[in-house]
């Protein structure tokens, strides 16, 4: 970010600390004040941020990127008949509706190992840029487990739990549902997973459940949430749990540049 | 039963929790729950109903069953009938009176704290308005110590949060130094880890720890993981300062955050022994927030702000040197806008204090919340005038990892100058040693990199060029 020259506005000194961080940092100041040039460039952030939630997931895209990737889907929505319904009632969201659930139960009955589902959530753009890059890293690795799966699970307006409902028709012990987080200002298309074990609709909780979030080009890379999924896959199967008592103990190997690292206690 | 007539219409709610939630101030939580009253009518009956009923009542009558919920027999069997005494008398609507009278000082507030319950102090804010939250809290004080004092008269602290999306030493050091030399941080240098990694937590405390111990900072370190992977942290010879974890008013919102009043026990003693606190003992922090127990699907037919304030209880219980009400971090579904957001931060903030916590605030908003910075300030002014005891201090006020907006280095800035409030005074001096601080305590302005990180950063630069 480049300052006009004003004598009033108080210039940070240590600017190029901005290199490590994506953080609003050395924004000086006017007086004990944001200086307007920082200060408009958080409203233009605010109002991109607050139009990314309303733009919807293109499905058809999707699933056309997936199937011509050689990998079946299936459309599938929520209660949550809109958008407006979807913000408001996260308990709708969190249900599959009536025709979704007749389609999924007319199926001839499969044996699985796991499901995964692809929910739009907050944030379009998330599931846009990231899911067909990180599905195509992680399909591989499950069927090198020889992971029985059905189709990838498209689902609108759908809120995390909704996966248990999903899980627990396959009779699946392994659900993985990727999800667009709200928009932050810094970061509009963030992907999160999460993973439960032998998940139970209604029965299933955010304790049950282990979360991967902040995968976007400024966050964890697909690499870093795949290596932390199988890791908490290969954990949940041997104790046959997850969520609070399941921990994720990866190591990190990104952290290869020591001084930069440590800087500050160099 | 409870029924009053009202423009010749009667109306009967049957419960005391019933009651409660038809008397609460609107919001879009107690509508999704199914709790909310159905119309103003409706909601002023119960407010006038509300302020009939006797604060004993709390007592007889239990919101959440004794049997099927520890919080509930927390509440009743820690209560303090010597300290309830004076007040024992009086209806909820009595105790409005008594609370903004001469009578309530901040001797009389402290001596009653013990002998308040939670749903007591939830029903009063139930039938107050804003500058009434405002005043009672004011004359509250609630000052608690670890490493420096927090809560004094005429002192404003902020949590300093330097998040990273992916933890990175680096990146969380870039936003440490940015808020240190904006002069934050005097209450906690708190971070979210990214993610509940064991290694990712305890390579963040050595960070942390590393940092105070460098630069002789009177403060603090949290790294706000679950208590489960603190402990294990522990265990491995962590330096934890302050024991974090999320709480919620009902036990079963609390199991399904994986917590209990005995794993609470547990980590505020395995932290106690770590002696760490150099001028007090407070060591644990708490995050709250309305809607998190029917987010949970554990709200047990209460409104949101009672649930919350019933999270207070233990919070009480474990001494804490922070407790902070993150108020509009869950998004529009249970606070829709900046006018619900700016009551429910200074209602969580009354019956906090009430209650004798010392409460902070995270004033803040998501992107799908109908709210803007506007808010924000208002929230802000208010809390402070409260006499809020700390914010958040977040870069540029954009959290990069949570991905919501709270308060900034600047908006601490902003309040202190305004309303002539200062940080704790261990903090204070530090300031003031590495002359970040003038000798009138304002933040000097630096054309080069102060003394304090010269070589840090000076090396840095040299490394890089």
């Amino acid at each position: 970010m480049t300052y006009p020259k004003n004598p009033s506005v108080a210039y940070d000194p240590w600017q190029h600390l901005s290199q490590f961080t994506p953080a609003r940092i050395a924004l000086g100041r006017t007086g004990m004040s944001l200086p307007t040039r920082a200060n408009l460039d958080f409203q233009l952030a605010h109002a991109l941020a607050r139009d990314a939630v309303h733009i919807p997931l293109d499905f058809t895209q999707l699933k056309q990127r997936l199937n011509m990737l050689g990998y079946a889907t299936q459309a599938l929505q929520s209660q949550a008949e809109n958008e407006s319904m979807y913000l408001q009632r996260p308990d709708l969201g969190r249900l599959l509706s009536l025709n979704s659930l007749a389609e999924l139960q007319a199926q001839p009955p499969l044996a699985v190992d796991a499901v995964i589902i692809i929910a739009d959530g907050l944030s379009s753009k998330a599931i846009e840029h990231h899911t067909v890059p990180f599905i195509e890293l992680l399909l591989p690795a499950l069927q090198a487990k020889a992971y029985q799966m059905p189709s990838l699970c498209l689902v609108k307006h759908g809120r995390v739990a909704i996966g248990d409902a999903i899980a627990e028709h396959y009779k699946a012990r392994l659900c993985i549902l990727l999800i667009g987080e709200r928009p932050g200002l810094s970061s509009p298309d963030s992907m999160g997973i999460y993973f439960t074990y032998q998940a139970q609709s209604g029965v299933s909780t955010d304790a049950d459940r282990n979360c991967i979030s902040n995968i976007h080009n400024n966050g964890l890379s697909y690499e870093q949430a795949l290596k932390k999924l199988l890791f908490l896959i290969d954990g949940a199967e041997q104790l046959q749990l997850s969520g609070v008592s399941l921990k994720d103990e990866t190591t990190e190997a990104g952290l290869n540049n020591q001084l930069e690292a440590n800087f500050l206690l160099s | 039963m409870y029924k009053s007539t009202i423009q010749h219409l009667s109306y009967d709610f049957k419960t005391l929790a019933n009651l409660m939630a038809k008397a609460t101030p609107p919001r879009s939580g107690d509508v999704l729950a199914g709790v909310a009253a159905t119309n103003n009518l409706e909601r002023v009956a119960a407010q006038w109903t509300l302020a009939d009923v006797p604060l004993k009542q709390f007592l007889n009558e239990a919101l959440v069953p004794y049997e099927t919920d520890e919080i509930t027999r927390l509440i009743i069997d820690d209560h303090d009938s010597l300290a309830f005494a004076p007040i024992s008398h009086l209806t909820v609507g009595d105790f409005r009176n008594w609370l903004l009278s001469e009578q309530a000082t901040t001797e009389t507030l402290t001596a009653i704290a013990p002998g308040l319950t939670p749903e007591m102090v939830a029903a009063v804010s139930k039938l107050m308005r804003i500058q009434d939250l405002i005043l009672v809290a004011k004359k509250c004080r609630v000052v608690t110590q670890f490493r420096n004092t927090i809560g004094l008269e005429g002192r404003f602290s902020t949590r300093l949060q330097p998040n990273h999306p992916t933890d990175h030493p680096a990146g969380i050091a870039a936003s440490l130094i940015d808020g240190l030399l904006y002069s934050c941080g005097d209450a906690v240098i708190g971070i979210n880890p990214a993610s509940d990694n064991l290694e990712a937590t305890l390579r963040l405390l050595h960070l942390l720890n590393d940092v105070i111990e460098r630069f002789q900072i009177p403060t603090q370190a949290c790294v706000l993981a679950h208590v489960t992977t603190t402990l294990k942290a522990i265990e491995q010879g962590a330096p934890v300062d302050l024991m974090f974890q999320s709480i919620a008013g009902t036990q079963k919102a609390n199991d399904s955050f994986g917590i209990n009043l005995g794993l609470l026990a547990e980590a505020h003693q395995a932290t106690l022994d770590l002696r760490r606190g150099t001028v007090g003992t407070n060591c644990m922090y708490f995050e709250t927030g309305q809607g998190s127990a029917l987010s949970a699907n554990a709200n047990e037919g209460l409104d949101q702000q009672t649930c919350e304030a019933r999270a207070y209880a233990v919070a009480r219980k474990f001494k804490p040197l922070l407790v902070n009400t993150v108020v509009g971090f869950i998004g529009p579904e249970y606070l829709y806008d900046g006018k619900q957001i700016i009551r429910a931060g200074l209602e969580d903030h009354f019956c906090g204090k009430l209650l004798g916590l010392p409460m902070g605030c995270d004033i803040c908003y998501t992107n799908h919340a109908e709210a803007d910075q506007d808010d924000m300030d208002m929230l802000l002014s208010a809390f402070a005038m409260a006499g809020g005891t700390f914010i958040m201090g977040v870069p540029g006020a954009d959290d990069i990892m949570l991905n919501y907006q709270s308060t900034s280095f600047h908006d601490a800035l902003y309040i202190r100058q305004t309303l002539g409030l200062r940080t704790a005074p261990e903090f204070e001096q530090w300031l003031q040693h590495h002359e970040l601080f003038d000798a009138h305590n304002q933040l000097r302005q630096q054309t080069n990199i102060p003394p304090l990180f010269k070589a840090s950063l000076q090396q840095l630069k040299n490394s890089q060029s």
